[in-house]
């Protein structure tokens, strides 16, 4: 840049002298979460089965936000997210059960990398059409995972309809992850790390092209913009999450069965995406976390436990007609949730 | 040789025939009015320019090239820039935003995972802000703005790729008398890099900034030639002036 190009621009630069920074709700409540997760393993201590609830929202957290990142961020509605969740999972527990390796630093890798090409795979499919509408894709994602269960509960060698239990337990050399602290932390670290990531990515100037694809996808194809890259991209990082979820699912149920894969685990992603709030990645992990706590909770009244999964479709309609930007909707504004992507854009102008 | 070169360009709706076998040339530097009353096929011609329409036959070379089938990723990276009729701007995201979104397009993946050129296009985005008089405004919603301060924006993103030729739908719609004078003077300064063709129903507007105008009626050339040839034109006169 000459130097009277940046004379200019330090010119326009001064007229945005008016500038403020409210006050930014989301990162408190990150914090907030973290917090918690943190501190809930002590508070639980002696109470192995609330351990294990809470590892599974950990691992449930991770699903949740590999949809967030396709439907959230990037508009791509998927139905079958938990395709790429059953079938790393189903990998894991057969290289456990015929090759004997659990060995952290081969099986979570493999886990990823087949999340990440058979999500590939279907978004070549899905996704790279010239304009695939949303309606196409949530239909064929949805009939992937629907065909997968399908298959899967009539294949003898993966257990058929009782899937496959007994799976050999998540190693580090001789140490062994059982269920319990040990495993709630192995989760908290995964959770921890796929969402710094994927922070850092929504707010990268990738993110920006993700946000501008939800948006208006149109317009980003007059720019010049490749969008089925994009979405392939974000699609296939999306199954490399889930994938890493199922791998930790399966180690820590010691089971995994055709229902892993279908639509029902599919929807219940969409829910708590949908439900904790859809383009912010902390909102996923506090809709995991009510409706897990909420199922727990409920489970011991039989006449509630029946209507349950009707409760829940009730939860989503009412959250897309009443409240779609969810919970988190309520505390943090849209401007917040959005972001901004340019140099020094963290405040909003003082309005007159 | 012309920049953009439209040859027996036709495009067919079910029934409808919106282009009707339009031959169509535009030269570098020129601005290039369409007119032609409603239905005559002018947004149709620039969709289908732009890549947003296939054609059903006829060929369009630009730059020496021949990219009737390019896809509208393709048209853009070769030099051609749309601004759409209805303003098609991303309303979620700040004008600065807007603006970044378009200029970063040509950058590789593992440089907008990076963010490498964030700050290198600072300068960039709130130059092109302040041309069209959207500095003050750099941290509004692209959907807060006003109207006119929203085609204002669309023309900035259209223009922020230095397109070799920018296709302006309807750029003044909606537009007070003084938005639209402010308009042709933002416009004026481009003519030394890039190329124009505007369709605008507002004849003077058309007028004061074109040198060169093409009037459609169903589907057809109807006439062409310099602002004042299709003064004096009477094909024109009877046929197509009365009914703009």
């Amino acid at each position: 840049m000459s130097a009277q190009q940046s004379i200019a621009s330090d010119q326009v630069s001064s007229k945005r002298s008016g500038i403020y920074r409210p006050l930014r709700v989301l990162p408190l409540i990150e914090l907030a979460v973290l917090a918690i997760m943190l501190v809930a393993p002590l508070a639980l201590n002696g109470r192995p089965e609330l351990i294990t609830l809470i590892t599974n929202i950990v691992i449930l957290s991770l699903l949740a936000i590999s949809f967030d990142l396709c439907w959230g961020f990037s508009g791509i509605m998927t139905f079958g997210q938990a395709l790429f969740f059953g079938v790393p999972g189903y990998v894991t527990a057969l290289v456990g059960r015929d090759l004997g390796v659990s060995q952290i630093w081969l099986t979570l890798p493999l886990a990823m990398i087949v999340g990440l090409l058979f999500a590939f795979i279907v978004a070549l499919f899905l996704l790279l059409g010239r304009r695939p509408t949303p309606i196409f894709i949530a239909l064929g994602t949805l009939t992937g995972s629907y065909a997968a269960e399908r298959l899967v509960s009539g294949w003898q060698y993966v257990g058929a309809g009782n899937g496959l239990s007994a799976i050999k337990l998540l190693q580090i050399g001789s140490y062994e992850f059982v269920e319990g602290t040990e495993f709630y932390s192995l989760a908290c670290i995964a959770l921890l790390v796929v969402y710094l990531g994927a922070r850092a990515l929504v707010r990268s100037q990738l993110g920006l092209v993700l946000a501008g694809m939800r948006q208006n996808e149109e317009r980003l194809d007059f720019f010049g913009y490749r969008i089925q890259v994009f979405k392939v991209l974000v699609f296939s990082l999306g199954g490399m999450i889930s994938g890493l979820a199922g791998a930790l699912y399966s180690y820590h149920q010691g089971f995994i069965g055709p229902g892993n894969m279908g639509p029902g685990l599919s929807t219940e992603a969409v829910i708590y995406c949908l439900l904790g709030g859809a383009g912010t990645l902390i909102g996923p992990v506090i809709g995991t976390a009510v409706i897990e706590v909420l199922t727990y909770v409920l489970a011991d009244i039989a006449s509630i436990r029946q209507f349950w999964p009707v409760f829940l479709g009730l939860l989503l309609l009412g959250t897309i007609l009443f409240q779609p930007s969810g919970i988190l909707g309520m505390a943090v504004s849209t401007r917040e949730r959005i972001g901004s992507y340019g140099l020094r854009r963290k405040g909003v102008r003082q309005q007159d | 040789m012309a920049l953009l070169e439209v040859t027996s360009l036709t495009k067919i709706f079910g029934q409808l025939r919106a282009l009707d076998g339009i031959d169509f040339a535009v030269h570098a530097g020129t601005f290039h009015g369409l007119i032609g009353p409603n239905g005559s096929g002018k947004s149709t011609l620039l969709k289908t320019i732009a890549g947003a329409h296939a054609p059903t036959s006829g060929t369009i070379r630009f730059d020496g090239t021949d990219i009737t089938a390019a896809l509208p990723f393709e048209r853009a990276r070769a030099g051609l820039s749309l601004k759409f009729q209805i303003t098609s701007v991303f309303p979620e995201l700040s004008a600065y935003d807007n603006v970044l979104l378009a200029l970063q397009s040509r950058e590789v993946l593992p440089s907008l995972l990076g963010s490498w050129t964030r700050r290198f296009l600072d300068g960039e985005v709130m130059a092109a802000l302040d041309r069209f008089r959207l500095a003050d405004r750099a941290d509004d919603l692209a959907g807060e703005l006003s109207h006119g301060q929203q085609q204002w924006l669309e023309i900035s993103l259209a223009l922020t790729s230095r397109p070799k030729l920018l296709l302006l739908d309807e750029p003044t719609a909606g537009m007070s008398p003084e938005e639209r004078r402010v308009t042709g003077e933002l416009l004026r300064p481009i003519r030394s890099n890039c190329a124009l063709v505007i369709v605008e129903h507002d004849i003077d507007f058309i007028k004061n900034l074109c040198d060169h105008l093409t009037v459609l009626d169903q589907g057809r050339v109807l006439d062409e030639g310099s602002v004042e040839q299709i003064e004096r034109s009477i094909k024109v006169r009877e046929v197509y002036t009365s009914r703009v």
